[in-house]
């Protein structure tokens, strides 16, 4: 699958495969383009080569096959401190022995640049990270939140083509995390750089890349902005993987599809699947309406009824869990508009489940 | 006053975690503190006595020192010592963080069977290693008639040869401990090999090397089983030295001297620890 970016890519991944002791494959064929100043997502469980992948992008392992270009120039055998990008690492990886300053200079010293503008240069990069006045600290005396903006203005400072970033956020606790979150799209469309991020946060990928490539065994299962991945999904895998979802088997026929114990949806664009043929059928929670009252009659919406089975509670919304009488089960999500009434459903009472026909999803394997 | 005693025991009961107050564990620091300590206080105190015997106590006298200050052999097998642990303890530091940098980053073929030999001086009795030593330096014809301090280099290569693999064992200890993202950070900002370990592997190492150094030093500054196979008449090292003092007599000019040896590795010891301590407090 080729995710296209414009004319000119920063980033190019051709073909790109990496095997472990010849064996382990690891990244399989992966082809990818990332445009200048893109804000990029590399989503997937662990040991889907998204790691891997961002790995050989810094040059800290050699491709088994395929090319990987940046800004057009072939990066195989270039060394990773020769290359135009710069990471963060997933565990900060702060020189314990070098204050903070220290720690944000050492790339600038190493190129050579004069004291006097490293300072200031150093500087700067601590002023966007918001840690202006710590300078001076030992990395012993910063909290996780604090590391991770030092390595942060350590790999800005040097002015990098693209940012690596590796799993940034997952060692912080859940309130930084997504201030962090905010913070690095904010700092990204300051700076203009092209960031690609590695994460296993669902979340995190849609709240910051501008496209996500989601993985899974080494190969891109879907590349697409995050709203087009989470409403159109292509396989069972990313709509099981990205936020919650019904899930059910289906047959094509003639009008529509037919799901055991739901009877036949009607679905658009089925032309690309033969009739007879198995096939995926989805709902998000979210388009799943409950009443307690057999709705209107409308053509536009699919109704089915069941039977209020559990629910679970997480604040601003309750996932209700029903069954219809044949045995199967759909959740559906209600929002706590108001603290004053809850779902207004009691285990055992009958509910009546609809939703939108266009919001059924259709899935290939 | 017993009465007193318990009854202040009953109203105090020792804590699950005051240690100190538990009778064994009371019984078993005096014990290790008398059998490590007893003779090396003895030692001390008849440096001060003022007698040739040295059995009985007759007073307080500083003369020994004196004596053993102006005593020749005594102060140029002291010398001896000190350049050789000096020596030593840099070679050993060098060859033994290269081993186990060479042991922790690489992989090659045949790394087990390196990595035994390069620990078998550890196991090794000494007195084996003093023999092999010996016909090893008269089967090579190794000269004896150098100058000083060239003529102690057998005894210096024979140090440096049971010391370094305890310095290595020690450096690798804290390279265990190393975080490998550390190095592939510095190679990102622009580090070639040489940088990453001049900036940061080498000062994550310090305190190991520092430990490996001070063991190499000390093994060095008391051998005295391979010293006494490799050294020659010109070439008296102070555990030797000594040696041949107490065969006449346990003079407390022998005590003296060694009261000087223990200060000077204290001292050292504390240094060694502060710098140790210091670069620590530093890190964590």
């Amino acid at each position: 699958m080729t995710g296209t970016a414009g004319a000119d890519p920063i980033i190019r991944f051709q073909n790109v495969t990496k095997r472990f002791g010849g064996v382990v494959l690891a990244v399989d064929q992966v082809s990818i383009d990332i445009a200048e100043g893109e804000f990029f997502a590399l989503l997937g469980p662990s040991g889907c080569g998204k790691t891997t992948l961002l790995r050989m992008l810094a040059g800290f392992e050699t491709p088994s096959e395929g090319t990987i270009l940046i800004d057009g120039a072939d990066m195989a055998g270039v060394s990773p401190n020769k290359r135009p990008v710069n990471m963060v690492f997933q565990f900060y990886a702060v020189f314990p022995h070098m204050s903070v300053a220290k720690n944000v200079g050492y790339g600038l010293r190493l190129e050579g640049i004069p004291s006097g503008e490293v300072e200031t240069r150093v500087q700067e990069a601590l002023d966007l990270v918001q840690l202006g006045e710590y300078g001076p600290r030992m990395p012993d005396q910063l909290s996780g939140g604090q590391r991770q903006r030092v390595a942060l203005a350590r790999a800005l400072v040097k002015k990098p083509r693209v940012l690596l970033l590796d799993e940034p956020l997952s060692a912080l606790d859940a309130k930084l995390r997504e201030a962090m979150q905010l913070e690095l799209v904010r700092l990204q469309k300051t700076v203009g750089i092209t960031f690609v991020i590695v994460t296993h946060d669902q979340n995190e990928a849609l709240s910051m890349a501008d496209r996500i490539a989601v993985m899974q065994a080494g190969q891109v299962r879907q590349l697409a902005p995050p709203q087009e991945l989470y409403e159109f999904p292509k396989s069972r895998f990313v709509a099981d993987f990205i936020g919650k979802m019904n899930l059910f088997d289906g047959i094509v026929e003639s009008g529509g599809v037919s799901v055991e114990g739901l009877g036949q949806l009607q679905v658009d664009a089925m032309a690309e699947h033969a009739a007879g043929s198995k096939i995926g059928v989805a709902v998000r929670p979210e388009k799943v309406t409950l009443s307690q009252s057999e709705p209107a009659t409308d053509p536009t919406r699919f109704v089915v009824s069941g039977t209020v089975d559990a629910f679970s509670y997480h604040g601003n919304e309750t996932s209700v869990f029903a069954r219809t009488s044949s045995g199967v089960e759909i959740s559906a999500t209600v929002q706590n508009t108001s603290r004053q009434k809850d779902t207004g459903f009691q285990p055992g009472d009958t509910v009546y489940m609809h939703w939108d026909q266009a919001d059924t999803l259709i899935l290939g394997e | 006053m017993i009465t007193r005693v318990l009854k202040w025991y009953r109203d105090n009961p020792a804590g699950p975690l005051d240690y100190g107050r538990k009778w064994p564990m009371m019984l078993t620091m005096a014990a290790t503190f008398v059998f490590l300590y007893a003779p090396i206080i003895i030692l001390i105190a008849f440096s001060f006595n003022d007698s040739r015997r040295n059995i009985v106590w007759r007073g307080f006298t500083m003369k020994y020192y004196e004596k053993a200050m102006k005593n020749d052999g005594l102060v140029e097998a002291f010398v001896n010592s000190l350049t050789i642990a000096f020596v030593t303890t840099i070679v050993s530091t060098i060859l033994g963080a290269m081993v186990a940098i060479l042991l922790w980053r690489f992989r090659f073929i045949g790394k087990s069977a390196y990595e035994g030999a390069a620990a078998l001086p550890i196991v090794i009795p000494e007195i084996c290693m003093g023999v092999a030593m010996l016909a090893f330096f008269a089967r090579i014809g190794w000269p004896t008639d150098l100058v000083w301090p060239f003529n102690l280099g057998s005894i210096m290569i024979a140090h440096i040869s049971f010391a370094f693999p305890f310095a290595a064992v020690v450096i690798r200890a804290r390279l265990a401990g190393f975080n490998r993202e550390l190095e592939e950070a510095a190679r990102d900002l622009g580090a070639n090999n040489w940088e990453v370990y001049r900036d940061v592997v080498i000062p994550y190492l310090r305190p190991g090397l520092i430990a490996g150094g001070l063991l190499a030093f000390t093994l060095s500054l008391d051998d005295f089983v391979i010293t006494f196979f490799t050294s020659g008449p010109d070439t008296v090292t102070f555990p030797v030295k000594v040696y041949s003092m107490v065969r006449f007599s346990v003079t407390p000019e022998v005590n003296a001297a060694s009261t000087v040896l223990i200060l000077i590795t204290v001292f050292l010891t504390a240094i060694a620890m502060w710098m140790q301590n210091r670069n620590e407090s530093k890190n964590d």
